[in-house]
């Protein structure tokens, strides 16, 4: 290993010239993080010969105040400070050619509530730099004085419920299908249907904008027609997710306006539009009443490799932090990506006060979210109702499940497959509370409600069988167990 | 039609034994457990009538049991729930709440529109119940 001592001696350390990042001061095996710092954790696969310190400290400079010389005008600054602190490293278990780097950055290197700004250092030019053949960020940790600079979601789970008066069991949801291509009239008609046959959302799908075949303002008219009209016949609070995801940040606060007079109880914005919009929409949903849906699309290509990008629990902070209501988090059984430690990390991440860190979920650090509201998580793509009681048992009552083709792919019709949805749910709900083991009962408990229950038992001979088993790219390297089951 | 409100309206109305089974779940997770009942039940009507304060640190659903029975009797026709709270710091809120009572007659929303500016309307949801009889004399007898 080569000296990673940083030289002390000024004249030595200024001397123009290329010096290693560890001499520079961006390793510091000893140091202790601050209970100000904020902390990131690196997958680092350095390129053939690289030294594993020298790759951590150049990943800490160039993610904080680096460049690839040295420059004496670090001596007008009390450089020390803002120098970005590798103080960790750790092989990756079952790898020879990987290491975890820790690294520790002085909350004053951020602007308060940006994540533009965070995101801008830690995931900045470091990710393109030439000694590290790949890179990933795999966690961080937000010391309180930071997370105290965001507002959050600006409703949350509790509040959200109490809005929607609804308590007790998982929400129900379902993405129109096909997400292209329909009329605005005819697309509300699936709204309106699913709606009334008991579910308590339907959504646009990632890439439903304001195309040739339906303008936006007709989509919102069409879809609050549905709500409307499903809110009279069942009595319930409902709510259709109108997507004001736009060219423009001048065109989305537009569309916001207009779901809300509409009477609309939430909107929907796509990851893709970026962390200061996303940030900016959250803010208008607080002042509007208004619950944020954000679906995460776009997020694989940085996310599912393990190799390089990040990871999805990141985003998950991330966006707890800039602020959003509902984030699809993944179903484990479904048809997308998601390992199941994994997933019930990114869960905690959502839903709970403090996370502990939790090296079998993926959690390297512990996180105290100082008050701030939780994320709704979703879970949607390929699940139907013959796995309620999986569902349920994964993800317990703060979840929306999504079942959009297991809804509108139902042979009896698009209320039916809601129905079906609904009566299982319920019917499972009640088994657990009742004290039954419903992972091993389940499909006994389905195949008692389907006795009374039609469109379940049509549900059930339609995709009782169906799974979606497949190995996940993007395991948990932290322990050594398996996790996919 | 039937209000499908409270967690578990899609299903058979629960029987008294099953309500004390979901009671039990309640109270082991330290869940105070209260009545409520309302003859609006608007979907925005939050504030239903309160059967008595909410009821803490019991161990047995039989007190409640024995509320439920009265509060049924008192109020033949109205909606009855029961709902419980949970305050464990960071939640503070309803964990569970499902309906117990219902007349037997469910007239249901109308659903009414006025028409503005362009295409958009604004929508109302008026109770058929509640818009032809003051409170107390809305479902009939007893109400």
């Amino acid at each position: 290993m080569a000296d990673a001592t940083p030289i002390k001696d000024p004249k030595e350390r200024y001397r123009a010239g290329v010096l290693k990042y560890a001499k520079m001061g961006y390793w510091e095996g000893d140091y202790e993080p601050k209970p100000t710092d904020l902390l990131a954790v690196f997958r680092v696969t350095p390129q053939e010969g690289v030294d594993w310190i020298e790759a951590a400290a150049a990943v800490a400079g160039e993610s904080s105040t680096a460049t690839w010389t040295v420059v004496w005008t670090d001596r007008l600054t009390a450089a020390e400070n803002y120098r970005g602190k590798a103080y960790k490293i750790e092989a990756v278990p079952g790898r020879d050619d990987q290491f975890f780097a820790y690294i520790a950055y002085d909350i004053e290197l951020f602007e308060p509530g940006s994540i533009a700004n965070l995101t801008a250092s830690i995931i900045g030019n470091v990710f393109g730099f030439k000694p590290v053949k790949s890179l990933r960020l795999e966690d961080m940790y937000f010391p309180p004085a930071y997370v105290k600079t965001f507002d959050g979601p600006p409703t949350g789970i509790i509040v959200e419920r109490e809005r929607l008066d609804k308590f007790g069991r998982p929400l129900l949801g379902a993405t129109i299908k096909p997400k292209l291509g329909l009329s605005g009239k005819n697309y509300g008609r699936v709204v309106y249907e699913a709606l009334k046959g008991g579910l308590d959302f339907t959504k646009d799908d990632e890439n439903i904008n304001s195309q040739s075949f339906q303008h936006w303002r007709d989509r919102f008219l069409y879809c609050m027609e549905g709500v409307n009209k499903a809110q009279a016949s069942s009595g319930e609070v409902k709510g259709h997710y109108l997507n004001i995801t736009a060219g423009t940040m001048e065109d989305m606060y537009e569309r916001a306006e207009f779901a809300k007079e509409l009477g609309s109880n939430i909107v929907m914005i796509d990851l893709v539009i970026g962390w200061t919009a996303i940030t900016s929409m959250s803010k208008w949903a607080s002042r509007n009443d208004m619950l944020l849906h954000m679906h995460r699309a776009g997020h694989s290509t940085y996310t599912r490799q393990k190799d390089h990008g990040v990871s999805f629990r990141v985003i998950c902070k991330w966006l707890r932090l800039a602020g959003v209501d509902h984030l699809h988090a993944g179903t484990v059984v479904g048809k997308l990506e998601g390992d199941k430690n994994s997933v019930l990390g990114y869960y905690d991440i959502l839903r709970e006060s403090y996370n502990a860190a939790n090296p079998e979920h993926g959690l390297f650090f512990e996180q105290d979210w100082v008050g701030l509201r939780k994320v709704m998580p979703v879970a949607s793509g390929g699940i139907h109702a013959g796995q309620m009681h999986q569902l349920l048992d994964l993800f317990g009552d703060d979840v929306v499940l999504q079942f959009g083709g297991g809804t509108i792919g139902h042979p009896e019709g698009i209320a039916a497959g809601a129905t079906a949805n609904r009566v299982a749910l319920e019917t499972m709900v009640q088994a657990r509370n009742e004290g039954r083991d419903i992972l091993l009962e389940g499909p006994r408990i389905l195949a008692d409600a389907a006795k009374w229950c039609q469109p379940l038992r049509a549900a059930l001979d339609t995709w009782g069988e169906v799974t979606f088993d497949y190995a996940s790219t993007d395991t948990l390297d932290t322990v050594p167990t398996p996790t996919s089951i | 039609m039937r209000i499908t409100q409270g967690a578990f309206s899609f299903l058979p109305d629960l029987t008294d034994d099953q309500i004390r089974k979901q009671l039990d779940y309640c109270l082991n997770n330290g869940w105070a457990v209260a009545i409520e009942h309302t003859d609006d039940p608007h979907p925005r009507n939050t504030y239903w009538d309160m059967w008595g304060a909410p009821m803490f640190d019991l161990v047995d659903p039989a007190g409640i049991m024995t509320e439920l029975a009265d509060c049924r009797e008192a109020n033949p026709q109205s909606y009855i729930r029961i709902n419980a709270f949970d305050s464990t710091h960071g939640v503070e809120t309803v964990a569970l709440s499902f309906i117990v009572g219902r007349p037997s007659v469910e007239p249901g929303f109308r659903l009414d529109r006025t028409e503005t500016s362009g295409r958009t309307q604004r929508y109302s949801l008026v109770s058929y119940a509640v818009d032809k009889s003051p409170a107390g004399e809305r479902y009939g007898a007893g109400a």
